[in-house]
């Protein structure tokens, strides 16, 4: 908000503390990420002293070299890799049709499909009955199980339904279908290519989704083998501490055993959130505005 | 079109026949579209419908080897021993106050976040700040859970040896049930609130110039420009998604809860979701619990139509 007129005092004063208060704002977010990976690069008893509170002590590499020998999380990392790329995949072929023919005003039946859909948002069959009928269909522990039961949001359709009926004109697809054009080329060859950043704004909402989601490998995979990274993410960070805290009385030599052995666990925990979150941090400033542009889209109410 | 559209409203009806053939002859011509809509279609029917379809498990005593139709019915048997419970109104209390603590102060952050960023001046700084509070929305609910225990670990994290510096007596967050909810509330803000400035802002980028120039002539400052001009215009925002966040009141988000819970701060951290998957999935008690989703599912959706209501009769913001 860029003004002609001078700042008066109290605006100035005003916009000081709107500085301090953003700046708060932002030493708060990046504090415990600074704070992590420093962290996984410092000396374990630094760090579990909380000697090390901000810039790297005592560096050590540790942590990585425990990480990349750990076969589970390479994986993991692999698998997550597959499901996110046919996952991410699966989603874009049913949303991306289904919101293009949803855009198109002479398509006979979009309210009652988008009334169908839409039903889904408010009311569904709940936990038990999903997984039953996952079952049911024999996708239990496969890969299926994973990407087919998420293949499509209702958020996501309408935001990319949104953007084919405000970004590409009404006569572009009248002058193709008055020269003969199919709707299916007419969608492959014309409006796919002008759609380019409504696929990019999917593709991104739809990978990350996949990449970070573990909660379906948790109910529907039983071995180790198709974890999923979040999923031995899960062990790694959430079980053994879990199990660490509830820890009795013993003696001393096996008591210094387990701290040490605690300290590199705590090491390798910071390295494996640091390996595991990596990917997506290093994109994401490069990709913001195509996020930022998926969410502006689903704000005009459609 | 207009004039086509006329043509069927004239003769709709002296002549039926042709307004039949008319919608025949429209639904020939985009009979891709029917193609392009069928996976979406059936992705719907099958995985959104086909489990409504098995609600009716809430009802009947659940046998595997006999189905979901040989199953006998029990009518609200279900219903009835989980109301009797003795920990119904624990999963209703701490579903309700975590949702409402969550509603408290994770809805009022990120409009305030926005007006401030609104009031920045485009620039390095302002892009920085925005950069760096949207980043967490990225990390996954795993890792954050993960986050959360080694910060908070209380031998080892960098908050209980803050606190100690300061003077203090570090409580036990991880397993005090006292800590849970502030714990669950906070670290969601934490991660939520920068990425749900974005819709603000694209609220805020819509204001009309003219206002703040005319309010400036007239010798407003910034803060009455902000109070007067800014938050007016981000009400409607702010009304849409209260009402989506109230129809989620029962519906907290369990996947983090479901990492943070362990068996010390379980009176705090069970809620309704919770139970379901224990009770369903891990107890494999599959009609039990299919019959508690089902009371989550008609509450949330009773909330959001009785709040849609009373939004509708205030104002015209509402969602339908």
């Amino acid at each position: 908000m860029t003004s002609a007129v001078k700042e008066s005092g109290r605006d100035k004063l005003f916009l000081i503390f709107n500085y301090i208060y953003v700046f708060l704002a932002f030493i708060i977010v990046a504090y415990p990420v600074i704070y992590m990976i420093s962290a996984s690069i410092s000396d374990p008893k630094l760090v579990g002293s909380g000697e090390m509170w901000l810039w790297p002590k005592g560096i050590t590499f540790e942590g990585y070299q425990r990480v990349f020998q750990n076969s589970s999380i390479w994986t993991g990392y692999g698998n997550t890799i597959l499901y996110t790329v046919v996952g991410t995949a699966i989603n874009l072929f049913v949303t991306l049709p289904a919101a293009y023919a949803l855009s198109r005003k002479d398509f006979l039946g979009r309210n009652f499909f988008m009334g169908m859909f839409l039903v889904t948002m408010f009311f569904g069959g709940g936990l038990v009955p999903s997984y039953l009928l996952v079952k049911e269909l024999g996708m239990v522990n496969t890969m299926w199980a994973i990407v087919i039961p998420s293949a499509a949001s209702i958020w996501n359709i309408i935001v990319s339904r949104t953007f084919f009926q405000s970004s590409i004109p009404k006569e572009l697809q009248e002058a193709a279908q008055i020269d003969g054009c199919t709707n299916l080329r007419l969608f492959m060859k014309i409006i796919l290519p002008l759609s380019m950043p409504i696929i990019a704004v999917m593709a991104l909402f739809y990978g990350v989704g996949n990449w970070n989601s573990y909660f379906s490998a948790l109910i529907y995979l039983n071995e180790a083998e198709k974890y999923p990274l979040q999923l031995v993410l899960r062990q790694i960070l959430v079980l053994q501490e879990m199990s660490a805290q509830g820890g009795g009385s013993m003696d001393a030599s096996t008591a210094s055993a387990l701290n040490n052995k605690a300290e590199i666990a705590a090491l390798v925990k910071y390295a494996v959130i640091i390996v595991a979150t990596a990917p997506i941090i290093a994109i994401y400033p490069f990709l913001q505005r195509y996020f930022v542009q998926g969410v502006m889209i689903g704000s005009v109410k459609g | 079109m207009q004039e086509a559209k006329g043509i069927v409203t004239g003769s709709v009806l002296p002549v039926p026949d042709k307004l039949k053939s008319r919608v025949w002859k429209r639904i020939v011509q985009n009979w891709e579209l029917y193609l392009f809509i069928a996976p979406a279609f059936f992705y719907f029917l099958i995985f959104s419908y086909g489990p409504m379809y098995g609600i009716q498990i809430a009802f009947k005593n659940f046998i595997p080897t006999k189905g979901i139709l040989g199953s006998p019915w029990v009518g609200f048997d279900h219903f009835v021993r989980f109301f009797d419970s003795y920990y119904f109104w624990d999963l209703i209390w701490n579903t309700l106050s975590i949702s409402l603590y969550e509603l408290a102060i994770g809805f009022p952050v990120p409009i305030i976040l926005a007006l401030a960023f609104n009031e920045l001046k485009a620039g390095f700084f302002k892009r920085t700040a925005q950069t760096v509070t949207y980043a967490p929305h990225f990390i996954s609910v795993v890792v954050m859970a993960g986050m959360i225990i080694t910060f908070l670990s209380p031998s080892t994290g960098i908050v209980t040896h803050f606190i100690e510096w300061m003077g203090f007596d570090a409580p036990d967050f991880l397993t005090d049930p006292k800590w849970f909810k502030t714990m669950y509330v906070f670290s969601g803000v934490w991660q939520s609130a920068g990425w749900g400035t974005i819709i603000y802002l694209a609220a805020l980028s819509g204001v009309d110039p003219g206002l703040h120039e005319a309010a400036i002539i007239d010798g407003a400052s910034r803060f009455q420009r902000v109070r007067h001009i800014n938050i007016p215009t981000l009400v409607p925002t702010m009304t849409i998604l209260l009402i989506l966040n109230m129809g989620s009141l029962l519906g907290v988000g369990f996947e983090k809860i479901l990492l943070l819970q362990n068996s010390l701060n379980m009176e705090s951290s069970d809620v309704i979701s919770t139970f379901v998957y224990r009770s369903g999935l891990v107890d494999a008690q599959y009609s039990f619990s299919t019959a508690i989703g089902l009371f989550n599912s008609v509450i949330n959706a009773i909330v959001l139509i009785v709040v849609n209501q009373i939004v509708r009769r205030t104002n015209e913001n509402s969602l339908w």
